[in-house]
């Protein structure tokens, strides 16, 4: 995976992830929009039935969120603005992102674009994208 | 706050902002998927630990194809330092933000010192 983890592991975790990442080197094409900011943090997965999406954003009004598909490609836009720093503080920490952000997906063709949910709960909006009918594996019964 | 070194389980470093003022300091972590019920904060002696278990809606038979969050918990542990007031420690967490806040104690609050000109 090319994307620079916004949640770093602890020190063995992350040999574990260099060691396979170099082992995937050779035989992984990066995305084409893939080494843009990543934020948020994306888990993409699906079923016969449908496409999960789940993008990591924190600490955001629901309301200010921009999820659109748009020929295929599933685009979330949002700002997070950052916390107020009252006057004479000292800023010991600055690891949270802030600011406007943008990510793409490129969801698979047998998606149905108008059959989406998206629900935002614990700081994570979760886009639900069925696929066709058509594309769902039937069982064929044989006579 | 000095951090100090890893558990052994595996788990994700939550990114975090610590900002001191006169007053205390305030802590805020991103844990986004965990639930108000999975949160766990500890202070033992001067160790401050936080730590959450990720519960997303994922439906029967769903295969990963792409994962950036690619474990189930996070946590990170802090050392705090003698002048705060660990007992009177104030938490709050909204949409996967933890806003803690550890005031200091009273002797450790900043006292203005008249400079007399002789």
């Amino acid at each position: 995976m090319l994307y620079r983890t916004l949640f770093p592991r602890d020190l063995f975790a992350e040999l574990d992830r260099l060691q396979r990442e170099m082992q995937q080197a050779s035989e992984w094409s990066p995305s084409i929009r893939g080494l843009t900011r990543g934020y948020p943090a994306m888990n993409v997965g699906g079923n016969a039935k449908s496409v999960e999406i789940y993008a990591f954003v924190p600490g955001i009004d629901a309301a200010s969120l921009d999820v659109q598909i748009e020929k295929g490609v599933l685009t979330i836009t949002g700002e997070r603005k950052s916390a107020e720093i009252p006057e004479k503080a000292a800023v010991h920490i600055d690891e949270r992102f802030a600011g406007r952000f943008r990510r793409v997906v490129t969801l698979p063709d047998d998606v149905d674009a108008n059959a989406v949910e998206a629900r935002y709960r614990d700081g994570v909006l979760h886009i639900s994208v069925a696929r066709k009918e058509a594309a769902q594996p039937r069982r064929i019964t044989i006579q | 706050m000095a951090e100090s070194k890893p558990h052994p389980e595996t788990a994700l470093l939550p990114p975090v902002d610590v900002v001191e003022d006169a007053s205390g300091i305030t802590l805020y972590a991103d844990l986004p998927g965990v639930p108000k019920d999975s949160l766990q904060l500890r202070i033992e002696a001067e160790t401050l630990t936080i730590e959450g278990e990720i519960d997303l809606d994922i439906p029967e038979g769903m295969e990963a194809s792409h994962a950036e969050v690619s474990l189930p918990r996070y946590r990170r542990v802090f050392t705090l330092s003698k002048e705060l007031d660990s007992t009177r420690v104030e938490a709050a967490f909204n949409h996967g933000v933890l806003t803690l806040r550890i005031p200091k104690a009273e002797h450790a609050q900043p006292r203005k010192v008249d400079v007399k000109i002789l």
